[in-house]
């Protein structure tokens, strides 16, 4: 008893002000700085991201111009078809020497003496090796223009687009960089009498695969990407539906219905590169479907989006409340009436959501694709999914393995049209959200 | 008869049969539909279904056993000289005969009997139509193809009969049974729930695809390769046979692989843990509800971009800025201006890796701190805790169960990640400690093995297989501890 009181009494004596004063401080502090920690982690994540997209958005926007030079070409029939054969033969138009054409364009053009070989040689390296084939394709639709002379706009090589954006340090020595001074010189001249120009790069969203980058382009790519996702849409939604529909309302409670569950848990962590293997082994060495093909790569995406959409669709069926089941039934509907015709229905806007989630990741995903030998060098549209074909992030990837400054450009601007197709895409699925979602 | 054009027909026939199955049921109701058992578009379903299933059935078990029929009746007429040879050489022939099979398809009937008189020769008669051989082919070969396309021919048209009797059987059996009180509901909802099983399986079947076609070939490869020599081996250096290494089998040790992939795993961890665990704490517990919904949605945009942009990212802004600066450093410290980080290394990868978990660990994390109950909070905040210590002593205490699943998640998916360090992380297979060199992962052995041109027996290409079932395993192995973690932490507070 007397040692209580002494407590107290000692307690109540010591100067707790001054004591709580200290601890309150410094535990303040501590909680400024925890605080402090947090916001600094968010920043740490929202600098990276933007640093992410300055890069590419940088490097990348030039890719939407393209350098094009405008000559008066002649067509000469010297040249094209100096024997007179092309009634007799229509297939010597596609043999002729079309770059002699552009040659002498530019040498008249430029001024330079057509017997001083390297100036020439020069001269035409300054146009895209991509010309032959574009003039070709002009005489061949419309031979009457032979003889004639017309105005054409050829790409510029790659190397004097990226010289002519301002992406090419001149600073360097001459023999080190591939933009020769003479080659300035006669950018400059063609400039400044409205010849060469910067138009909008239609060749990017029209052409395929190329080893020069002014001629290639994702065009080819993105068909191969359509194939696929309209692939994953009408396997993977129909059969992840089908499935939720069973797991969440018809299922037994038993060990299998769980084996199930964490079976398709797992599966939507289940690394990508996997489901190239397996679709490789499966579908290309066991069922003998071929390669390349977008078909192949359709259903090995649908296996990978499959879990994300079931799991989406369960949640989905999960959020109607019991009383709109209750309801159907006690008014004699049976369980699958009950289910198709007023659950679903209901559910549909989640479902949808999680669809365009699950498309958005398929769309983006390269890894399974390398292993179903979709890295292909495909310069023509795919006629059908069974065609070798490839997409646009296999593109990408193809791209950024090239060294030279102007393929860096394109697989930036191809990145971009990749993130602003994902961005409608999940712009989408919020806005889906957001005018449907119901809140019981 | 084309395949799809048999379908075609099939499904025609299931919109008949709908609508007489319809009409049939509205007939016999005599005006009443209340005396109908099932609505009639019940009746119509049930029709159609016994035309299209059964029929559909038979053609998909005939398209999938003829060619195999049809094929050994060819191999048995194959002249007895070739049979001789043994079965390898007799499969070749067959392959031979059947592209001469589907080359005399293309040869109009003038110059077909040209072939088998033999006045033409068949390897430039095929040429000519876009049908490459091997060799020139020899007498017997267009008997045992003209054999061949006669019964493919054959088999086809009795097929296609086949299955359109069995459609129009099969609606008139079931036409035949409805009456006002048959219960066609019942039998098209079964059928219906039997759909739904059957979709339900594919997942299971997924898994069953991934393990067995794996695990398949890695014992193939293990034919060649001794277990012990992969799972234990630590060099790498799997020769392709065809450069001229003379036959020599090459090395396949797992070890600087799986070594390289758990580095760069923990670099990346080591980067996005904090990071990620801290900016959930902030959201949940801190932010203003307009910070929130800003910044959320911002952070988990990065979860958002494809990783091929993350590689791209990594190859020409993080590992050229990483190598210069430590120029720079080196240059300041010891005035030599060299490079001591590759612009391809661990370092490189692992940061690069670690931004893309960022909104993985932050937003897993936020939903498990945000399930802690209301009432823990109160109760230590009403004891005079700060906001923070709130948050070490009670919050993170009380939700750790759920973070570390979910930091074994994101594990998980760092392991698993392939075009990031594709391009970042390079392609040497050495084991070694210093992040700022180059090492290689099992995921990039996966890819380099398995692009280009591949024949499908040799160990350097099944190796990818034995790469894929470890690396399936680690990652099962991870995902399935951390879903148990984070259910029974889900049930703890429900």
């Amino acid at each position: 008893m007397t040692d209580m009181t002494s407590s107290v009494q000692s307690t109540f004596v010591r100067p707790a002000q001054a004591r709580r004063d200290i601890g309150i401080k410094k535990r303040y502090a501590a909680e400024r700085r925890f605080k402090a920690y947090g916001l600094i982690a968010i920043l740490i994540g929202l600098f990276f991201l933007f640093v992410l997209l300055w890069t590419v958005v940088s490097k990348g926007y030039t890719a939407f111009q393209q350098t094009a030079i405008t000559l008066p070409i002649e067509f000469s029939e010297k040249i094209i078809d100096p024997k007179n054969e092309r009634g007799a033969n229509p297939a010597k138009l596609m043999t002729a020497n079309y770059p002699l054409l552009v040659r002498d364009a530019l040498v008249k053009a430029l001024g330079i003496d057509p017997a001083n070989k390297p100036l020439v040689k020069q001269a035409t390296d300054m146009v895209s090796a991509s010309a032959r084939t574009q003039l070709r394709d002009l005489v061949v639709a419309n031979p009457a223009i032979i003889g004639t002379t017309a105005t054409v706009s050829l790409l510029a090589e790659g190397n004097i687009d990226s010289a002519n954006k301002g992406q090419i340090d001149l600073t360097v020595a001459e023999a080190n960089r591939k933009v020769k001074d003479q080659q300035i010189e006669w950018m400059k001249t063609l400039s400044e009498t409205g010849a060469m120009a910067k138009q909008f790069n239609t060749g990017l969203f029209t052409y395929g695969a190329s080893s020069r980058p002014e001629a290639s382009g994702i065009g080819v790519a993105a068909l191969g990407s359509l194939y696929m996702m309209l692939i994953v849409l009408v396997l993977a939604l129909p059969i992840g539906v089908a499935a939720s529909i069973y797991l969440e309302e018809f299922a037994p409670k038993n060990r299998l219905t769980d084996l199930i569950e964490v079976n398709i848990n797992n599966l939507a962590a289940v690394p990508s590169i996997v489901y190239g293997l397996l679709g490789l082994s499966i579908f290309i060495n066991f069922a003998g479907m071929p390669r390349s093909a977008a078909v192949v790569g359709g259903l090995v995406l649908t296996l990978m989006t499959l879990p994300t959409i079931i799991i989406a669709t369960r949640a989905a069926l999960k959020a109607v409340p019991p009383s709109i089941r209750s309801a159907a039934l006690g008014l004699g509907a049976s369980k699958m009436q009950t289910i198709f015709h007023h659950v679903l229905p209901l559910a549909m806007p989640g479902v949808l959501t999680g669809t365009i989630i699950g498309l958005a990741h398929a769309l983006g995903e390269t890894a399974p694709l390398l292993l179903i030998g979709m890295v292909a060098f495909v310069v023509d549209y795919p006629g059908s999914p069974m065609d070798p074909s490839t997409a646009l992030p296999v593109q990408i990837y193809m791209w950024a393995n090239e060294a030279e400054r102007a393929f860096v450009e394109r697989t930036s601007g191809a990145i971009m049209i990749l993130l602003i197709f994902l961005v409608v895409m999940n712009l989408g699925a919020i806005l889906l959200r957001r005018r449907f979602e119901r809140r019981w | 008869m084309s395949t799809s054009l048999i379908l075609l027909i099939i499904l025609i026939v299931g919109l008949a049969a709908y609508f007489a199955g319809r009409a049939r049921a509205m007939a016999s109701s005599k005006g009443k539909l209340s005396a109908l058992h099932s609505l009639p578009g019940y009746h119509g379903v049930y029709v159609a279904i016994w035309a299209v299933l059964p029929a559909a059935f038979v053609l998909a078990v005939w398209l999938l056993a003829s060619p195999f029929f049809i094929e050994n009746s060819v191999r048995s007429a194959l002249p007895d000289t070739v049979k001789s040879q043994g079965a390898a050489t007799t499969e070749l022939m067959l392959g031979q005969v059947m592209q001469v099979a589907n080359g005399l398809k293309r040869l109009s009937s003038d110059e077909l009997a040209a072939v088998t008189s033999g006045s033409s020769n068949l390897r430039e008669a095929l040429a000519a139509k876009g049908v490459p051989m091997a060799n020139a082919g020899e007498p017997y070969m267009v008997e045992a193809a003209q054999h061949y396309n006669s019964l493919r021919d054959g088999s086809r048209w009795v097929m296609s009969l086949v299955v359109l009797i069995i459609a129009i059987a099969g609606a008139v059996f079931a036409i035949r049974g409805i009456s006002a009180p048959f219960r066609a509901r019942n039998r098209v909802e079964r059928v219906m729930l039997g759909t739904l099983l059957v979709a339900s399986s594919i997942a299971i079947l997924t898994t069953v695809g991934i393990v067995g076609s794996m695990l398949s070939e890695a014992i193939r490869f293990f034919q060649s390769v001794s277990p012990s020599a992969f799972f234990f081996g630590t060099v790498w250096d799997p020769r392709f046979s065809a450069a001229g290494s003379g036959g020599t089998e090459g090395q396949f040790g797992l070890l600087p692989l799986l070594a390289g992939t758990l580095y760069i795993a923990l670099v990346a961890m080591l980067f996005a843990v904090p990071v990620g665990l801290f900016a959930a704490i902030y959201m949940a517990e801190y932010a203003k509800p307009v910070v929130r919904g800003i910044a959320k949605p911002l952070l988990e945009i990065l979860a958002g971009i494809p990783t091929i942009v993350y590689g791209f990212f990594a190859l020409v802004t993080v590992g050229p800025f990483l190598r210069d600066i430590s120029a720079q450093l080196n240059g300041l410290v010891t005035g030599n201006y060299v490079n001591f980080i590759q612009a391809q290394s661990v370092l490189t990868a692992g940061l690069v890796m670690g931004i893309m978990l960022i909104p993985f660990v932050s937003s897993l994390s936020d939903d498990i701190i945000t399930q802690v109950p209301r009432s823990l909070r109160d109760g230590s905040l009403g004891l005079g805790a700060t906001r923070s210590e709130t948050i070490k002593r009670v919050i993170l205490p009380a939700a750790l169960p759920g973070i570390v699943g979910a930091l074994l998640l994101t594990a998980s998916r760092a392991v698993g990640e392939t075009m990031i360090v594709v391009l970042a992380a390079g392609v040497a297979a050495r084991m070694q400690l210093n992040p700022f060199e180059a090492m290689t992962t099992v995921t990039v052995k996966i890819v380099n093995q398995l692009t280009g041109d591949l024949e499908f027996n040799s160990p350097q290409t099944l190796v990818a297989f034995a790469l894929g079932i470890t690396l399936f395993a680690i990652t099962l192995c991870l995902n399935i501890y951390a879903l148990y973690i984070v259910r029974k932490y889900r049930e703890q507070y429900e």
